[in-house]
């Protein structure tokens, strides 16, 4: 029943004008934005700047570039998370709101190895075996988080109405977090020091990347790489792309079906394990609530490029991390909205909304079960 | 579940020894992890300044006795269908409790050692002396070590034991611990109560001076609910009967007497509790409309709808606006009843313009586009942008007490004035859904829940219908929003966080979705004994723990009984369908339309 079908077979309601009017108006807003940009680019004192934003400057190039930078390694790390989302809603069809917990454990995790790392002083003296040995326990507590949440709360529930694993999922969350809150205390909570050499920027061709920028970014690529070639080219991997197109013929075809769900969480839960130390690098510090904003915004990210699809939910996440830093400065400041900064969440969230609207099934397009594509 | 497929003749009881060893471990393993993760979410040293009976049991040592009951009963518990053969209880299940029991006290005791020999306290901030003190009583490791053990197998024991006992036992146990542990938790209301009743003598008599029930109070507690259970209970039903029976023959009658004994009761009420019960029941209302109008949209429409937050903000700061004099860009100040106008006005725009991009997407798509909807409300509100008309982060302050059509003035420091102003209009919400409910459009939102593709078949304006049920649900919402603002005098973003969308949908799954009275009671318990995210609630020092306890409950309740407490009978048959399904054709009843289905599960209606 998607919009399209409909639009065929039901005479236009007033819902269905209100919608257009609404892709039309986003579309235009955007567009706006963007020539406004342009034309402030080219030069401040326009009278169109001067009408609605009269503190108009040029954007430098430099802050361009830092921009797109660090959306970009923001974009990575929640590709990382929405593989996951993506990869549930796969082979499960529905929506696992506590993977942002998963992620939020991992990054606790980290953030008590780091610790501990550095008051034996390996942090210091040795980072690079300080940082793996810190990903490896984090992997293995994210993916321990996500295969106990399966077995307790979801597997009892396969084969119920699509509602009820959702909101159970939100119960998860909820207790995750809180847990995390009773256990180890409420409030933020800082990594180590990085090391200089991290907070340096690099010269990448005509970039300078600050050093953990570039690292997240690689290691992001590193990561996806490998979940590529699991997915891809592995018996595990077949099993899961034949479990996520139709359960009962992979079962009939001798694929072990419970199992190949375990795996699908554990490779999620992995892969947020590894976005958890990305955000520890990237900012410092980690609270309970860590995992609840950039769990959704993954999810957002993973319905961007189409959910279900892997490749997508990386490019999802790169958009959608591309455009939270950049939409501020680029459509919202031209537009004259004051605070523009503040709106940052709020543009991933618009960013969802605009997809939804215009191409639900995302950019690069879903990939869904026979069943769940109605 | 045991009453329905029990077979009428029961297999000889199986050797004590006759154990599936594998499961019992396992349990056992559960139950110490459970008995460590409470120990150190702190709950039995933070909770033990709360008395139950005063010189023996207090919250916190409670909060680890259920867990060995509750699992050494649930090791031996077998879902017998139909054609199974059922074994009499006997030995076999109080070894199985017993062992469960003592493997979970063994983790505890693992615990206490740790706790003694140990330092965690880095990571985990609750590893101090102050628990290890609690958990071993003072008396140093190897008494706590012990007694543990012995303590835990003991309870496992008696989880176990409670297959063996008579089904009476069985309900006398229930109903006397019940009754205690209830008492002592609604201890300062009863003050309060009782103060107005001129009670005050038997407050004194149950309760000790300083918390907690006296043991001759639990005693006579104990014997009290015996009574119930034994005597006047049945007399109850009776009575209960009588009137249904009378409400057959004169419905109008009947009905018209309880209203109006249910609205006596309710001008009464608060003119004899305490500020501190009004103020507890003013909150408890302010969730309840909340909850009634995520009823309608979750529970009728199943529509599952996370940013319903958003809605109540709406009516806070519409409110806020119109009646506040230092509303900072737009202040008409209004009398409050003409603002009502102003907020269902803006309440119906925001349900039509959230509504309209989101009804046709997918459900799960759907409850995440709402829950983005609530957050961009919220950034918004709290953003420089509109820190023009909304007072960003500062908020709005000074808004005026509540001006009902320049007769009644309800000030907001005054709960009982609030109280009737919250059950006025909660009053208002019941009789909305109650009508709704059973109309034209209900039945449509029932369709529609139940399935989309056929309710359109038959006719049904799907889109209309749930554009419906967000826009009702938005206005009883915005009402909340409206007696918020003047009952608290001014309105910050941060009372209108994701949280409290959260916390009123496990209001209404854990009462009863679709139900009226469900909801209510959901609304009761929780908000009024747990507290709300931002209120406290009669267990003050559970504030720490009620989010968790919201959801693990959560959880629970959708594994065990997605209906709710009270449910409503049509939405717990959709839920059970299969089971139903597989009684029928187990019974040789398939064909029987779903008229009777045999029905063990559900309530009467």
């Amino acid at each position: 029943m998607t919009t399209a079908m409909r639009s065929k077979a039901a005479p236009r309601t007033g819902v269905d004008w209100f919608l257009t009017f609404l892709r039309v108006l986003l579309s235009a807003l955007v567009a706006f934005g963007l020539l406004a940009f342009v034309w402030q680019q080219i030069d401040p004192g326009n009278p169109l700047a001067d009408a609605i934003n009269p503190d108009a400057t040029r954007l430098s190039w430099d802050a361009f570039q830092g921009l797109v930078i660090s959306g970009l390694s923001q974009g990575a790390m929640y590709g990382l998370i929405a593989l996951g989302y993506s990869m549930v809603y796969g082979v499960l069809g529905f929506i696992n709101f506590a993977h942002g917990e998963v992620f939020m454990v991992g990054a606790m995790t980290g953030m008590i190895t780091s610790n501990k790392l550095f008051e034996a002083g390996v942090w210091e003296d040795n980072f690079v075996v300080a940082i793996l040995v810190a990903v490896l326990i984090s992997i293995i507590c994210s993916t321990l988080t996500a295969v106990v949440m399966e077995r307790v709360a979801y597997r009892p529930l396969r084969g119920s109405p699509r509602l009820i694993p959702l909101i159970t999922s939100i119960g998860v969350s909820f207790f995750i977090q809180n847990t995390s809150a009773v256990l180890l205390g409420p409030g933020a909570k800082s990594y180590p020091r990085l090391p200089d050499w991290l907070r340096d920027p690099v010269g990448v061709g005509p970039f300078e990347i600050e050093g953990k920028k570039l690292l997240v970014l690689i290691v992001a690529a590193v990561s996806m790489a490998a979940l590529w070639y699991l997915v891809e080219r592995t018996k595990t991997g077949k099993a899961m792309r034949a479990v996520a197109e139709d359960k009962e013929i992979a079962s009939l075809m001798g694929i072990d079906v419970d199992r190949t769900i375990v795996t699908t969480f554990a490779v999620g839960g992995a892969m947020a394990g590894v976005a958890g130390i990305l955000w520890g690098i990237l900012f410092g510090s980690v609270t309970e609530f860590t995992g609840f904003l950039p769990g959704i915004k993954a999810f957002s990210a993973a319905v961007v490029g189409g959910i279900g699809n892997l490749g997508g939910a990386m490019a999802g996440g790169l958009t959608l991390g591309s455009s939270e830093s950049l939409a501020p400065q680029l459509v919202l400041e031209p537009l004259g909205v004051t605070g523009h900064t503040q709106l940052k969440d709020a543009v991933a969230f618009l960013v969802l909304i605009f997809v939804l609207l215009v191409k639900p099934t995302g950019l690069f397009g879903e990939r869904l079960s026979a069943e769940d594509r109605a | 579940m045991s009453d329905m497929t029990e077979t009428p003749t029961l297999a000889a009881a199986r050797g004590p020894f006759d154990q599936d060893w594998r499961k019992v471990v396992n349990w056992g393993l559960i139950l110490a992890l459970a008995l460590v993760f409470v120990s150190l979410t702190d709950m039995p040293e933070k909770l033990d300044r709360r008395i139950i009976v005063e010189p023996l049991l207090s919250m916190g040592y409670l909060s680890l006795i259920w867990i060995p009951i509750a699992l050494g009963n649930i090791v031996t518990r077998e879902i017998v269908l139909e054609g199974m053969t059922a074994h009499k209880k006997g030995p076999r299940e109080l070894v199985a409790g017993l062992v469960v029991g003592a493997i979970g006290g063994a983790g505890l005791a693992l615990l206490i050692w740790l706790l003694d020999t140990r330092d965690l306290s880095d990571p985990l901030v609750n590893w101090n002396d102050a628990l290890l003190e609690v958990l071993t009583f003072s008396e140093g490791v190897g008494y706590g070590v012990v007694f543990w053990i012995l303590a835990c197998a003991g309870l496992g024991l008696l989880g176990g034991a409670l297959h063996v006992f008579p089904p009476l036992v069985n309900r006398l146990l229930l109903a006397m611990s019940l009754t205690i542990v209830l008492t002592a938790s609604l201890e300062s209301a009863l003050d309060d109560i009782s103060e107005g009743f001129r009670l005050e003598w038997l407050f004194e008599a149950i309760f000790e001076q300083n918390g907690g029930v006296s043991i001759q109070g639990a005693i006579f507690l104990a014997l009290f609910a015996a009574a119930w259970v034994l005597f006047l209970g049945g007399q109850a039903k009776k009575g209960r009967a009588v009137v249904e029976a009378k409400r057959e023959e004169s419905p109008i009658a009947v009905n018209t007497i309880g209203l109006v004994l249910i609205a006596a009761a309710a001008i009464i009420l608060p003119m004899l509790l305490g500020r501190l019960t009004n103020d507890l029941l003013s909150n408890v209302g302010l969730f309840l409309l909340l909850a009634l109008g995520l009823n309608i949209v979750v529970g009728l429409a199943g529509i599952l709808d996370l940013g319903y937050v958003a809605f109540f903000a709406v009516g806070g700061y519409t409110a806020a606006i119109m009646t506040s004099p230092s509303s900072p860009g737009f202040s008409p100040e209004l009398p409050w009843w003409v603002a009502i106008f102003v907020v269902i006005f803006m309440a119906i725009v925001a349900g039509l313009f959230i509504g309209a991009p989101v009804i046709r997407m997918r459900g799960d798509y759907l409850a995440i586009v709402t829950l983005g909807f609530g957050e961009i409300i919220r950034l918004t509100v709290r953003s420089d942008w509109a820190s023009g008309f909304t007072g960003g982060a500062q908020g709005i302050l000074s808004i005026p007490s509540a001006d009902i059509f320049g007769v009644v003035t309800v000030k907001g420091t005054d709960p009982q004035q609030v109280l009737y102003l919250v059950m006025a209009f909660v009053a208002i919400a019941i009789y909305v859904s109650w009508r709704l409910e059973n109309s034209r459009i209900g039945r449509a939102w029932m369709a529609v829940r139940e399935d989309e593709s056929v309710a359109e078949a038959m006719g049904i304006n799907t889109v209309n219908a749930k554009l419906q049920a967000f826009v009702v649900g938005a206005i009883l919402a915005s009402f909340s929003g409206a007696i918020f603002a003047a009952k608290v005098g001014s309105v910050f973003e941060s009372s209108f966080k994701i949280l409290v969308s959260i916390v009123i949908l496990v209001i209404v799954i854990v009462g009863g979705m679709g139900r009226i009275a469900g909801v209510a009671a959901g609304a009761l318990v929780l908000v009024g004994i747990l507290g709300g995210p931002n209120q406290p609630g009669l267990l003050a020092e559970f504030s720490e723990f009620k989010l968790l306890i919201y959801g693990a409950l959560l959880i629970w309740m959708m594994l065990k009984r997605p209906e709710g407490l009270i449910p409503n009978v049509r939405r717990s048959r959709e839920l059970h369908q299969d089971e139903f399904l597989q009684d029928a054709w187990l019974k040789g009843q398939v064909d029987d339309d779903d008229g009777d289905a045999p029905s063990g599960e559900v309530a009467p209606a």
